[in-house]
């Protein structure tokens, strides 16, 4: 509990220049994920407000509260920043902060290396919004598609601010990635082999796998787009000969497994939440483990579903479509084993298992829009349609954002020493439960009846008015959710119940220390003898490791 | 016999502004819907069981507080995790059979046009923001010709097929062409060659729009594709591959729109007009729309378009050229010579 009251004595003993000092230099793990996800945060809030004004255009057929380049801009800015800056860095700085706490580790393996990770993602996200500046932010789309991105058709410096912030924050997630592999490999507690490291810890192991070697190929896209603009080479400007479809490879190349970078951290967040909301061990440990690795092997081999419509033969079809369905094997044994850990359990609703069972139902529904996308002639029609914006913001946020919001709810008490608002957090939940199926369900029906993505208007007579309306209704119920949110960690920070070190009754490494943990993060490094260590500390009669 | 009046009946039941994908008019349409239905089925199947099971687990094992016993742990089984793999593996299998069946019936090679084959051949060109048609054979016979926004076909008959074949190409960069009702879409790349076929057996006006996103008035550019009976189709052809026609009382504005830079970008068969970087508007009159499908072609119309186009589609290549009221009048009565 001493050191709960740490944060308001450094800044008397420190004053706030020397509080800014210790943030801006700080190498601890536990510091820079915190420096992460509040990041994430703000860039979350910001492109929120562009996709508002996106919905607030489209309410109404032919309504010009935005010019259509505003609007252009608009999606591009809303797309990249949620990919680049708000999903990837959170996600990284959760794992920043506890897989070092899960294993048993000091720090991260490179300490330095992790805070120059952070700086650069911040760097490249203010790059990426200086364009700004030039006079208008690039209007490309978050894919960019060649030749959009040439000099010919985007004259301003904008989309030559965006390909470097996007280089500069990609660098810094794979000095990331690299960092936990090194770290989950090399630093983990004496006894924990890598079949006893906990769920969440091994998602961060493959996610890091996919980091490196997704982000290297859209560097190099990105390095040539940079060619083309500055110094005439051509490799996408297909007036001289460049070609528009390899971009679209390799930037698929890059973001398909960007999908899973996104959403595997997520299922290891509710690995460790349902479990112990549910009292007991994770089901099929083993399969959930083969499973994580087989997903990320198999997501580096289908980015072309996403080009379905680009012409390709029957015969690559079919490949795409095959691998991308496969994809789903793994994906069901995951959703099986989550749905055994709670059968027969004793589950307790609180913030992080509500999130955690919003995961559930909207990422299986997502899932199943995945499925119908897979299938190569329904893709024909569905491709580029909002269909596609309704299933991957189902993924995204039912599966990222639900998921996120478990891990956070569950861990923070042991980052802040003190307890959410269940109240707000329950307020929290079901209002982005509603906002989101209101927003993201009718795409599915207006991208079915033929609206295509990134229009900034339509015509009154399609039939598509309704749905529209209903999704500009679920986006302003999203937005006091993420406000409560943002309440909740505030006033939780100052005046929420104290938490002790274990306020989940829970059985990983991290709860055995205190909370906030010091920074030095366990006097002792202990030793692990199975996958629920505080398990076997608790129940000494019957420990874990007598069955794994 | 009965088909004509059978085909009116089903065009009256689906009006154009109906573009959903489950309204299909075209064989690969249809197959994709049922193919579509056969999935819908099984992952509306997946998601009743999976959810049950769920909701389930939710409601039979939630406990309001813990009485500090832990329930029995479990912590796996082979038997079970192999069922559940095997499972949707062999759902995956189905899926994969009947996707290979369905690709193979709506991907189809482009034929060789040949005399008699009812076919026609259109090599469509994405423009920002524009579609440009360049009709190349119609049963077997060379055509030749370029229009703009509006692409016309000929409708088919039980057991008289009259497939159009269109070779996707852009002009600048990445388009999509995409009418719902007649099948899903296909891009149009710069720098490679595709190709989509189209046939229906309902005539009447379908509507698309592009669906790649290509700048600023990506939402604008409109598709048109207007079905009709083989005989109208005919007359059609004949008038549009026909050159300009000459109209002596409108010389004054053909004076002015030669005298401008109209010409630069436009071309008029049959006169000096040759550009090629906008709507060719040899037989402007005979489309109903101006601006890609947005708005209708009527005097008024293309009076506002010429005096201003960016306020009506803003960004497009077309500048205001500012005209005299009395030039603005002159080029309009040449352009409404044009028929």
């Amino acid at each position: 509990m001493a050191i709960a009251e740490q944060q308001p004595d450094a800044v008397a003993t420190l004053g706030w220049t020397g509080v800014l000092h210790e943030w801006t230099t700080t190498v601890d793990h536990k510091k820079i994920g915190i420096l992460y996800v509040l990041m994430s945060l703000v860039f979350l809030v910001v492109a929120g407000l562009e996709a508002i004004l996106m919905r607030c255009q489209l309410l109404v057929p032919r309504n010009d509260f935005l010019p259509p380049n505003t609007f252009n801009q608009l999606f591009t800015m809303h797309g990249t920043t949620m990919v680049f800056f708000v999903g990837m860095p959170i996600l990284i700085g959760v794992g920043n902060y506890l897989v070092p706490l899960m294993i048993g580790a000091r720090d991260m393996a490179f300490p330095r290396m992790n805070a120059l990770g952070f700086w650069a993602t911040l760097f490249g996200g203010i790059l990426v919004y200086s364009s700004y500046a030039t006079g208008g932010a690039p209007a490309i789309g978050w894919f960019a598609y060649a030749p959009l991105t040439e000099r010919t058709f985007a004259r301003s410096a904008a989309t030559d601010l965006w390909a470097l912030g996007l280089l500069v924050s990609g660098i810094g997630t794979l000095t990331s990635g690299i960092n936990f592999i090194a770290t989950i490999l090399g630093m983990r507690a004496p006894g924990m082999t890598l079949r006893k490291i906990p769920f969440f810890p091994w998602t961060m192991l493959w996610t890091s796998v996919q980091i490196v070697f997704a982000i290297p190929p859209l560097t190099a896209a990105l390095i040539m787009v940079l060619l083309d603009r500055n110094l005439g080479a051509h490799f996408f400007d297909t007036q001289n000969g460049g070609s528009a479809y390899l971009w679209q490879h390799l930037f698929w190349f890059f973001g398909h497994p960007e999908v899973y970078i996104l959403v595997l951290p997520a299922f290891g967040m509710v690995s460790e939440v349902i479990p112990v909301f549910s009292r007991k061990v994770l089901f099929g440990y083993e399969f959930m483990a083969a499973a994580t690795a087989a997903i990320a092997f198999i997501s580096m081999g289908v980015w072309a579903h996403h080009m379905f419509a680009v012409g390709m033969s029957k015969t690559l079809d079919l490949y795409f479509a095959a691998a991308s369905l496969l994809v789903s094997i793994p994906t069901g044994i995951k959703f099986f084993n989550w749905l055994a850990t709670m059968y027969g359990g004793k589950i307790r609703f609180a913030s992080p298992m509500l999130f955690a069972f919003g995961f559930l139902s909207m990422f299986l529904i997502g899932g199943l829009t995945g499925i119908m996308l897979a299938i190569a002639p329904f893709n024909f029609q569905l491709s580029d349609s909002y269909f596609v914006v309704g299933h991957f913001h189902w993924v995204l946020i039912g599966g990222t954002l639900f998921g996120l919001f478990s891990g956070l709810h569950y861990w923070y008490p042991k980052v802040t020493g003190r307890m959410l608002s269940e109240r707000l957090a329950q307020w929290q939940f079901w209002l982005l439960l509603i906002g989101f199926m209101l927003t993201f369900g009718p795409m599915h029906i207006s991208g079915v009846l033929g609206m295509p993505r990134r229009i900034y208007t339509y015509d009154a007579n399609r039939g598509w008015e309704f749905w529209n309306q209903i999704t500009t209704l679920g986006a302003l119920i999203q937005v006091p959710s993420y406000a409560l949110f943002v309440i909740n960690i505030t006033w939780s920070y100052f005046k929420g119940k104290p938490a002790g070190d274990d306020p989940w009754n829970a059985w990983t490494l991290e709860w055995a220390t205190t909370s906030p943990p010091p920074s030095y993060n366990f006097e002792e490094i202990p030793h692990v003898r199975s996958r629920r260590p505080l398990w076997d500390l608790k129940y000494p009669d019957d420990p874990d490791w007598k069955y794994e | 016999m009965a088909f004509p009046a059978q085909a009116a009946i089903l065009a009256d039941c689906v009006a154009p502004e109906n573009l959903s994908i489950f309204q299909p008019a075209s064989p690969a349409g249809e197959s994709i819907v049922s193919l579509s239905m056969l999935v819908l089925a099984i992952t509306g199947g997946i998601l009743v069981v999976v959810g049950s099971v769920l909701l389930y687990c939710v409601f039979r094992f939630r406990v309001s507080s813990s009485d500090g016993k832990e329930p029995p742990q479990v912590y796996g089984s082979v038997p079970i995790e192999v069922a559940w793999t095997a499972a949707p593996a062999m759902i995956v299998f189905i899926l994969v059979l009947v996707t290979t069946r369905t690709l193979w019936e709506v991907k189809i090679p482009e034929p060789q046009p040949a005399t008699g084959d009812n076919t026609l051949f259109v090599t469509v060109v994405g423009r920002q923001w524009w579609w440009e048609y360049r009709y190349d054979y119609y049963n077997g016979r060379q055509l030749g010709f370029t229009t703009a926004n509006e692409l016309h076909m000929p409708v088919s008959a039980a057991g008289e097929p009259r497939r159009v074949y269109l070779k996707l190409k852009s002009a600048d960069v990445c388009h999509s062409f995409w009418v719902p009702r007649l099948g899903g879409k296909t891009d149009l790349i710069p720098g490679r060659v595709n190709t989509m076929w189209l046939q229906t057996e309902t005539p009447g006006l379908y509507l698309g729009q592009c669906a790649e996103y290509c700048g600023t008035q990506h939402a604008n550019m409109l598709l048109n594709v207007i079905v009709e009976s083989p005989e109208d189709f005919d007359r059609w052809l004949e008038q549009e591959s026909a050159p300009a026609l000459v109209n002596e009382t409108v010389h004054r504005g053909r004076e002015t729109f030669f005298r401008l830079s109209c010409v630069n970008c436009h071309a008029i068969r049959g006169t000096s007009a040759r550009g090629t970087y906008a709507p060719d508007l040899t037989h402007l009159m005979s489309r109903q729309t101006l601006a890609s499908g947005q708005i209708p072609n009527t005097r008024d119309n293309l009076r506002k378009w010429i005096h201003d186009p960016q306020a009506i589609k803003p960004g497009n290549l077309m500048p205001a050229f500012g005209l005299a009221e009395r030039e603005l009048d002159d080029v309009l009565s040449y352009l409404e010579s044009l028929r």
